[in-house]
């Protein structure tokens, strides 16, 4: 049955970047598995190795980077494949929504002509053919009077319609699996909500999967199936959103739920925080990467990286500390 | 286009107003009158008293100023001190080969310095980059008069290809005229492709960064495509601005290079005009380079409008 067979599957994924300050081992050990039409969250800090997970699925890394492990889609590999080889799955099989809108379109192209440009490469439709399903494209994502607009370029557009054009261009050839990296971030906070629905509607209509990365608890609540929360390049507690939401596992998982801001605190409040900062990539510490900055660290998580444990159906925690971690956070929803 | 335009066009007058103030200012403030030079050290004083006088030269500096421009509007520039001959005709003669020459020039510099810029960014760091960067500050360093000797010592002295200097003229066929400027050209053009390469390949590189090329990559496109299709259009803004201002070093280095080359183009008549005092040539051919510099930097602003449509919408 094509609506439940796995499409993409990441094994053991690892990712080495060399940074001014060095190599750093940006991504460790991240495995999942998506199937068709299934939606996944990626949570963490900047810097936790989410973007580069992502771009690894992409092919999309700087050439200096090392890839390890496997990433296949429907069952071919595609980690370390030639860019020419790729270049026929980008745009057409999998796709990305960037973060930034207002830098994401090339200034000196038309949208007609960028949201085009997939279709004629892709699907090798003429110019003609192509400008009229990417007026198709732009009215299905909400662009207004889009076969006026087609001719216009970024700079006219507000950047929540700067989004919707970047969303017509990644659905042009229907993807099976759709990457969108903090696709709202840079949006006002009334355009979030708008342009996640239709991401959302867009996902369901067509039976994509989807990889959402945010760093906002809220905006993963509500989008998506499951979860995986990254801290310093190794997914930390993974498993089905409600489960993760319902018995948060990993103390930095917790850490993050209680820093989020909350409507209707006193004035004056201060926010709570994580104490300490992200760990540099380039000198991560051996044993659990959390543990300089976790409140139950004890002696043995500085001695290796701490296994997986399953605490639930399908919900895996990376943590030797469950037993303490997860009977003090009972209730986390209410907290 | 309209107010974009309209608004660089006065600019342009207003420049051209102002280098003339400049340019007629300079020479009046030189040394040496042109009567007494004409007539030699042993003229009596009443001789070039005349002269001052049938010159014009005794007017007030403003009467001078506003005849002079007014030869400019009418077309009439008067006649040269030295030869007697009307300015105008003697101007129009050098610039049948001082146009071409700076066009050559112009043409392989940006051969040269596109291909070198593009083909650098392209491999960043690699062994290709560092090599032909290398090239670059040698090019940069070479004067621009002794990589000429150089070039007519290999190609004219030792494989006798081409000769070592003086124009064949247009008579006998293009192709004569532009082989003998063919040295003068390269010779000119090499310094200016060594930089203009150099501002290419980090234009080139600073738009590799920008997310929309990642966007485009995104959509599948190969990285010579996206190269072409979209990197290059938005890194030709700092390219045509520097090539604007390189036209005016280019002109400047007509004067040395004609020289070198026996060549009797505008530059050589500039050179030989000074050292003969005929102000009146002198004024003339500067105000002439001056408006070509001007004149091709307002078009390289127009062009911004037409490369970027940003630029446009903002200005109208």
């Amino acid at each position: 049955m094509p609506g439940s067979a796995t499409l993409i599957e990441v094994d053991n994924l690892g990712v080495r970047l060399n940074t001014s300050r060095g190599p750093a081992q940006a991504v460790r050990g991240v495995s999942f598995a998506l199937k068709r039409g299934e939606t996944l969250g990626l949570v963490g800090e900047s810097g936790c190795g989410k973007s580069v997970t992502a771009l690894s699925l992409m092919g999309l890394l700087p050439e200096s980077a090392v890839v390890t492990g496997s990433i296949k889609l429907d069952g071919a590999e595609l980690a370390r494949l030639p860019d020419a080889e790729y270049c026929k799955l980008r745009g057409n099989r999998i796709s990305m929504i960037f973060q930034e809108p207002m830098t994401a379109l090339n200034p000196m192209h038309t949208i007609g002509h960028q949201v085009a440009e997939p279709l004629r490469r892709h699907k090798r439709y003429s110019a003609a053919q192509a400008r009229k399903e990417a007026i198709a494209l732009l009215d299905r994502v909400g662009l207004p009077d889009p076969a006026k607009r087609i001719d216009a370029y970024p700079h006219q557009f507000s950047g929540g319609q700067r989004q919707r054009v970047t969303i017509a261009m990644a659905l042009a050839c229907e993807p099976d699996l759709l990457i969108a990296d903090e696709p709202t971030t840079a949006l006002d906070v009334t355009i979030q909500g708008q342009i996640l629905d239709l991401v959302a509607d867009l996902v369901e209509e067509r039976g994509m999967s989807m990889i959402l990365i945010s760093h906002d608890l809220g905006v993963i609540a509500e989008n998506v199936q499951r979860m995986m929360v990254m801290y310093g390049g190794t997914v930390v507690e993974s498993g089905p959103t409600n489960e993760v939401f319902r018995r948060m596992g990993h103390p930095y998982t917790q850490g993050l739920f209680r820093a989020r801001p909350k409507l209707g605190a006193r004035k004056g409040t201060r926010l709570t925080t994580i104490s300490g900062t992200v760990p540099e990539l380039a000198d991560l510490p051996s044993g659990c990467t959390f543990a300089d900055r976790c409140p139950l660290v004890i002696e043995r998580c500085r001695s290796a990286l701490p296994p997986m444990v399953e605490v639930g159906a399908g919900h895996n925690v990376r943590c030797i500390r469950t037993d303490v971690s997860m009977a003090a956070n009972v209730g986390a929803l209410s907290a | 286009m309209s107010v974009f335009v309209l608004r660089r066009v006065l600019t342009l007058l207003a420049t051209l107003v102002g280098a003339s103030v400049i340019i007629f200012l300079v020479l009046d403030a030189l040394p040496g009158n042109a009567a007494q030079m004409l007539m030699g050290a042993d003229a009596s004083p009443d001789a070039v008293r005349a002269l001052t006088i049938k010159l014009g030269l005794d007017q007030p500096l403003a009467i001078r100023y506003l005849q002079w421009i007014k030869g400019i509007v009418v077309g009439d520039l008067g006649n040269s001190y030295v030869y007697g001959t009307p300015v105008a005709s003697l101007i129009a003669e050098r610039l049948v080969l001082t146009v071409p020459l700076a066009i050559m020039s112009m043409l392989i510099t940006v051969v040269l310095a596109l291909s070198a810029g593009i083909y650098t960014a392209a491999n960043h760091n690699k062994l290709g980059d560092v090599g032909v960067m290398s090239l670059t500050q040698v090019g940069i360093a070479l004067p621009n008069f002794w990589f000429a000797i150089l070039l007519v010592l290999l190609f004219a002295v030792r494989l006798q290809w081409l000769s070592a200097g003086g124009f064949a003229g247009w008579d006998d066929g293009i192709w004569l005229g532009v082989k003998s400027l063919l040295l003068p050209s390269i010779s000119l053009a090499v310094v200016q492709a060594a930089i203009l390469a150099r501002v290419t390949r980090s234009a080139v590189l600073e738009v590799l960064r920008e997310d929309f090329v990642r966007t485009a990559r995104a959509k599948g496109l190969g990285k010579r495509e996206v190269l072409w299709s979209h990197v290059l259009r938005n890194a030709m803004i700092p390219v045509m601005t520097v090539m604007g201002l390189q036209f005016a070093n280019l002109l400047a280095g007509t004067i040395v290079i004609e020289n070198v080359f026996y060549l009797p183009g505008l530059g050589r008549l500039i050179f030989q005009s000074i050292a003969n005092r005929d102000l009146i040539v002198v004024r003339n051919c500067v105000m002439l380079l001056a408006a070509m510099v001007v004149i091709v930097n307002f078009v390289v602003d127009v062009l911004y409008a037409f490369i970027d449509p940003r630029i446009k919408v903002h200005d109208l």
